[in-house]
């Protein structure tokens, strides 16, 4: 079960995590040329933040689009975010937006590519979850 | 300049075309660069006078030292870092971003100036800037970069800039945030929070460039890169070693700021594409530092180790409707 959907710039920075983590992903595509991602099961949202002051613009805009179709949204179920402290309040911003504007816990956020234990808190943290969101009915 | 004397120049110009990009990372890290545009005459820095008076003497030398070194460092990115870089550009687009990083560096080195006019004596002024030029570690930084910016690889050229703009700035950056941690200095703090925002993009930006670079390359030349871009870390770690402990021996806060070292350390090489190098007990930066520096940082962003019952959804924030349809 792809149970992890993530955006990744050419940076590569959240791929590269998302890598490390060794779990089924499907990543939204870079540019409207490579198609649009439609999800079939829930997911976990994992997004980095675009930094910058007040410009707007945290929430890189293929994720906006991707959020913007109402199935894709209905399947949402948490978010986790990438950033950089130097951002300063607007670190890992991109989780509290998707939050706020989704209902959906924001689940962890990490910088960068993120640290190992990152890696290890993330695999175990969306292992315990899904195991949570199973017991609920639906 | 290269050795020879003449300037490096680009030999071949092309009429920049902004409706034809090749690297989408270019404008998209120009529009974050114009977007977070600043000039030093926006912050109130001279709210900070009555909190400086109540500093110690001690104290006040150290900041202004701290200070002066910040400038030279800008001072070198704004001059001949980011200008370095144009020549080695793969898209006009990219040695334009390179001359908005110039420019601000030189926005940054200036602010600085704006912060001693405000707070300092002129004879305490001078006395930092002797300082600077007299302390060897200090200047062992900036011969060792400027090497490298001299030098005729582009790749270490970038990776030299990249260890500049997001390692070798944080052992000045730390001051600011500590006063800030104690409720002093806050204006000033706000100004140098801004300096930090602009060399996120820049290492980011760089270090990009320099993967981008890598791919072109075959695994042993990736894997000579690699082993010098650590080696290089280490001499520049081992010299800020040292002049932290030149700056802060005297208010004893050596080894908090080598932890902040570590921590921005595993950042710079995370611009690179490397994995962090030092281990988590070693970078665990004191939170009051942290916090300073980002006030979400230390929020419990970990949802995963709650109990699960607590269903914790991220605070309000302004969410961009225009982009939104729901």
């Amino acid at each position: 079960m792809a149970n992890l959907v993530y955006f990744s710039s050419t940076s590569e920075n959240t791929h590269r995590f998302v890598r490390k983590l060794g779990i089924d992903a499907q990543r939204i595509p870079l540019r409207p040329a490579d198609g649009f991602l439609r999800v079939e099961e829930p997911y976990v949202l994992m997004v980095p933040t675009y930094g910058g002051g007040n410009e707007g613009g945290a929430v890189p805009r293929q994720v906006v689009k991707f959020l913007n179709d109402e199935h894709n949204r209905s399947l949402i179920r948490g978010v986790i975010a990438a950033g950089n402290t130097n951002f300063g309040e607007a670190y890992c911003i991109a989780g509290g937006i998707v939050s706020s504007k989704c209902h959906v816990p924001y689940l962890y956020g990490f910088e960068l590519l993120g640290t190992t234990e990152d890696v290890l808190r993330v695999r175990e943290g969306l292992d315990q979850f899904w195991q949570r969101q199973s017991q609920i009915p639906a | 300049m290269s050795p020879t004397g003449k300037l490096k120049l680009v030999s071949r110009v092309q009429a920049i075309n902004w409706n034809r990009i090749e690297d989408d990372k270019d404008l998209e890290v120009w529009d974050r660069l114009v977007g977070n545009f600043w000039l030093p005459e926006k912050v109130p820095v001279s709210n900070d006078i009555q909190s400086w008076a109540t500093l110690t003497p001690a104290e006040k030398e150290l900041t202004t030292r701290v200070f002066t070194g910040l400038t030279l460092l800008d001072t070198i990115q704004g001059t001949v870092g980011a200008v370095s870089l144009i020549p080695d550009a793969i898209t006009p687009h990219e040695e334009a971003v390179y001359t908005n990083i110039a420019f601000m560096e030189s926005v940054h080195a200036k602010s600085y100036s704006s912060i001693f006019s405000t707070l300092n004596t002129t004879s305490e002024i001078d006395e930092a800037f002797r300082w600077s030029e007299e302390n060897v570690n200090l200047q062992r930084k900036a011969e060792i970069v400027l090497k490298y910016y001299h030098g005729d690889s582009p790749l270490k050229r970038k990776v030299a800039s990249t260890l500049l703009e997001s390692f070798l700035f944080y052992s000045g950056f730390y001051l600011p945030m500590y006063w800030s941690s104690r409720a002093k200095l806050t204006n000033t703090a706000d100004l140098i929070r801004l300096i930090i925002r602009d060399e996120a993009v820049h290492g980011y930006y760089i270090g990009y460039k320099y993967q981008k670079g890598l791919e072109k390359l075959t695994q042993a030349e990736r894997d000579d890169m690699k082993a010098y871009t650590f080696e290089l870390l280490f001499e520049l770690y081992e010299n800020e070693v040292q002049y932290t402990a030149d700056l802060y021996d005297g208010v004893g806060l050596t080894e908090d700021v080598k932890k902040f070292l570590r921590y921005n350390a595993n950042k710079a090489l995370m611009n690179l594409g490397y994995e962090a190098l030092f281990p988590k007990d070693e970078t665990d930066v004191n939170p009051a530092i942290l916090s300073a520096l980002s006030p979400n940082a230390d929020e419990n962003h970990d949802f995963f180790s709650g109990s699960g019952s607590s269903y914790v959804i991220g605070k309000a924030v302004n969410t961009e409707d225009e982009d939104w349809n729901f």
